[in-house]
């Protein structure tokens, strides 16, 4: 046994993915209606170019791109659009969206494998197709994709790492992908080392996924460029910066970006949609979720239409066997809980999760007794104890110094905390703190 | 005036990420602390009799009362079921001779508890190990009673040896020392020391298995043991604190602890008597009084073995665990804040 890659700190909470990590993807009925948020994704919101009353076939752009950092959003289904107006979205509060009523016809702007295919030899091109596409990481942090894919001038990248981690708890959805569509995400991360003119591609899977690890040796044996790493099962293995950490020994600087080590990382989901993007000119209107959780009857991972509401997910399943106390959009550990069921799958929805009111009851925080499990395991090496107590006293300029920004809340001191305390929650508010500081300035 | 909700529109919960939380709770490791000291106790009973558990309830009860009349007089919740109150109390006893009378525990806890604990705030707040703090206020109060009220054990002498049996294995050594050390000594008072010093280093079994006199709870290295490392395997203390407190320990008594020069000490011997096993394992490790950082509780370790090395073998006492960890205490903020760990990423911010 050879050791399995890894990155300093971490915590092993229980993984819970054993009732959906060999369940076959399944394509959701088509929805009647989908509510499709024009802001999907890190960056400026998308402008509707349709108007109410538009008759819209899928895949059509919907929504146009507002600067650099921003994607077009696309219809998800055939239909006539009904309304474009603020709708509960998964990120808090209400959002403008398109709602389009379907025709149950599913008819495609063009249909996908015969028309758009972009040249492979024009990066360029191929860059513009994923962006025209509206491809976003499909991770969770949903960043314009084309912006990770162009480094500027004198930024070259030698090192481009595929993420195959999933180490959120419960979700399966890119397990089961790397086994089921290992063709096209393999196909995918050549498009990728193509435009990026890099010559090293790592795939990086946590070593709880053995068929996922065996799909992709075996698809890559021939790949010169393209090799696979076992990861050590931690959470957040699958955290930009650990991971890069863990595959190459390079430290992301404080503020960077990974490109300024010479790396880029992108999801294994969003390699197959900058397949489906580059070769069958077909844009970002599905994506596999995780529908699962303690109370769920029948978990199931499910291809389903960006727009589709929640609750129709959660019917898919056969419902659940008491009332939920909680639910969440993606894991447990950075998932965002919502006070609705009625809200839309939106490119960054890696799961839909359903959680029982004894365990959805946060504990009420307990003082601070110095235990140290947080500084032991916070995999940026930063000093939660310490960050905390600043925080506590609104010493915000203080934290900042000890790099309370670095943070990237991925949860592991509030959930190895002995005393229950809500350490993340302190660092969200006081990064929120400081940056409307910086922006005031 | 309030309505209730139907029961089909029962109302989601909210709260911010992350929406699990580990088992391990405040009162879960206090309660693994008390599993790993009650070995220690059932043997202290074997060898000092029954009294050695009523002067252990006495103090724990004694300090879970004060904390509770204590936070009822400043307002604050009651927090004794979280345990802490109880290790304190039953630490401080640990290392009071067996033989002291009851208002002992009873006053000690009060004070490690009311002064040490709550008067800093309560958990989380004390800057020193109370349950030390306790031991160190009924030493300066009452010293005769701290220093003579030793018991034999059941089956064997207070040294562990035949050549002196009224004390306990350490004070032998330091009055044999300072015998060898003295130009006016007699043949006779050497010659004796030297008996002394050897029959001490050939007691290793005595003082492993726990055979001889001591404070309380310190006796047994072994039971000691299999809390520590019971406390390690479930991850509620470290390797760091404990490992650099013995390693310092037995490299300074090895190289200085000798009558005839550098390196003639014994460090085995030094290892397994006096309060050592118990400071470094329960007390050094107390999590509230020590550093956070990975290389705060290595310096943390070694500032504890270098005072109890040099109150050993030059102080005026032959023991000196509970001194070395009370000043350390006092130095852990500063040692945390010189010792903050390199963020990921922070190199690189340096260079740019």
């Amino acid at each position: 046994m050879f050791a399995k890659k890894t990155f300093p700190g971490g915590s092993h909470p229980p993984t819970n993915k054993r009732r959906t990590q060999a369940s076959m993807i399944q394509d959701m009925p088509l929805p009647q209606r989908v509510v499709i948020p024009l802001h999907q994704h890190t960056g400026a919101p998308a402008q509707p170019i349709v108007a109410v009353g538009d008759e819209v076939k899928a895949g059509q752009k919907i929504g146009e791109a507002q600067g650099y950092v921003s994607v077009p959003v696309h219809a998800s289904i055939s239909g006539k659009v009904t309304a474009i107006e603020p709708h509960l979205h998964p990120l808090g509060g209400q959002l403008p969206a398109v709602i389009i009523e379907g025709d149950g016809r599913d008819t495609w702007l063009e249909q996908p494998g015969e028309a758009r295919q972009t040249s492979q030899s024009d990066s360029k091109a191929m860059v513009e197709a994923i962006r025209e596409a509206g491809i976003v990481g499909l991770g969770g942090a949903a960043f314009p994709t084309h912006v990770k894919l162009s480094p500027p001038e004198g930024k070259s990248i030698d090192t481009f790492i595929l993420n195959g981690a999933e180490c959120e708890p419960y979700l399966t959805a890119d397990h089961r992908l790397m086994v089921e569509n290992t063709e096209e995400i393999v196909a995918g991360a050549k498009i990728i080392l193509n435009i990026l003119n890099c010559h090293r591609g790592i795939i990086g899977i946590e070593a709880n996924k053995p068929d996922a690890l065996a799909a992709m040796r075996e698809r890559t044996r021939q790949e010169k460029e393209l090799e696979v790493v076992a990861l050590q099962v931690k959470y957040p293995q699958g955290a930009e910066k650990q991971l890069i950490w863990a595959i190459t020994k390079r430290e992301v600087p404080s503020g960077g970006l990974p490109m300024d080590i010479g790396c880029v990382v992108q999801n294994v989901g969003t390699a197959k949609a900058i397949f489906d993007a580059v070769v069958s000119g077909k844009p970002l209107v599905e994506r596999v979720v995780s529908v699962t959780g303690p109370i769920v009857k029948e978990p199931k991972n499910l291809r389903v239409r960006i727009g589709t509401l929640f609750e129709e997910l959660i019917q898919q399943t056969a419902g659940t066997v008491e009332n939920p106390g909680k639910l969440i959009m993606g894991g447990p550990m950075m998932g965002l809980a919502q006070v609705s069921s009625q809200v839309p799958v939106i490119k960054g929805t890696s799961g839909v999760l359903l959680i029982p009111t004894d365990q959805a009851v946060i504990p009420e925080p307990q003082t601070c007794i110095s235990c140290a499990r947080c500084v032991d395991t916070c995999p940026m090496k930063l000093v939660p104890t310490e960050l905390g107590k600043l925080v506590q006293h609104s010493l915000f300029k203080e934290a900042e110094k000890l790099g309370v920004l670095d943070c990237m809340e991925c949860g592991t001191c509030s959930y190895i905390c002995p005393s229950k305390i809500n350490l993340v929650h302190l660092f969200k508010f006081a990064k929120a703190k400081i940056l409307s500081e910086k922006r005031k300035k | 005036m309030a309505q209730e909700a139907p029961a089909e529109e029962k109302l989601l919960h909210v709260s911010v990420s992350p929406h699990l939380r580990d088992t391990v709770s405040v009162p879960k490791i206090m309660r693994s602390v008390i599993l790993a000291l009650t070995p220690a106790l059932i043997w202290a009973v074997y060898i000092f009799g029954l009294r050695a558990l009523w002067l252990v309830l006495v103090g724990m009860m004694s300090a879970v009362l004060t904390e509770a009349i204590c936070q009822k007089i400043m307002g604050r919740p009651i927090t004794v079921s979280d345990g802490s109150a109880v290790v304190t109390g039953m630490l401080l006893v640990y290392c009071l001779p067996p033989g002291v009378p009851f208002w002992m525990p009873m006053v000690g806890s009060a004070f490690a508890i009311a002064i040490g604990k709550q008067a800093f705030g309560g958990l989380g707040h004390n800057p020193l190990n109370p349950a030390l703090l306790g031991r160190a206020f009924l030493l300066a109060s009452w010293p005769l009673h701290m220093t003579t009220d030793w018991r034999a054990p059941a089956m064997g002498t207070m040294s562990g040896i035949d050549a002196v049996t009224n004390a306990t294995p350490l004070a032998v050594l330091k009055e044999a020392h300072k015998v060898l050390a003295d130009p006016v000594s007699t043949t006779e008072q050497v010659v004796q020391a030297r008996e002394a010093v050897a029959q001490l280093s050939s007691s290793y079994g005595n003082l492993f298995f726990g055979n001889v006199g001591g404070s309380l709870g310190e006796t047994s290295a072994l039971l000691l043991l299999v809390g520590g490392l019971y406390l390690m395997f479930k991850r509620y203390i470290g390797w760091k604190i404990p490992l650099t407190f013995l390693g310092i320990v037995m490299i300074l008594t090895s190289a200085f602890g000798g009558a005839d020069g550098l390196f003639t000490g014994d460090a085995l011997f030094h290892l397994l008597s006096g309060g050592l096993i118990l400071g470094a394992f329960f007390m050094a490790t107390d999590m509230v009084t020590t550093p956070v950082t990975f290389r705060g509780r290595l310096i943390f370790g070694a500032g504890c073995g270098v005072i109890t090395s040099v109150i050993r073998l030059v102080g005026g006492y032959p023991e000196g665990v509970c001194y070395s960890i009370l000043l350390m205490n006092a130095f852990t903020p500063l040692i945390d804040r010189w010792t903050r760990p390199k963020r990921l990423g922070e190199k690189g911010l340096r260079q740019e």
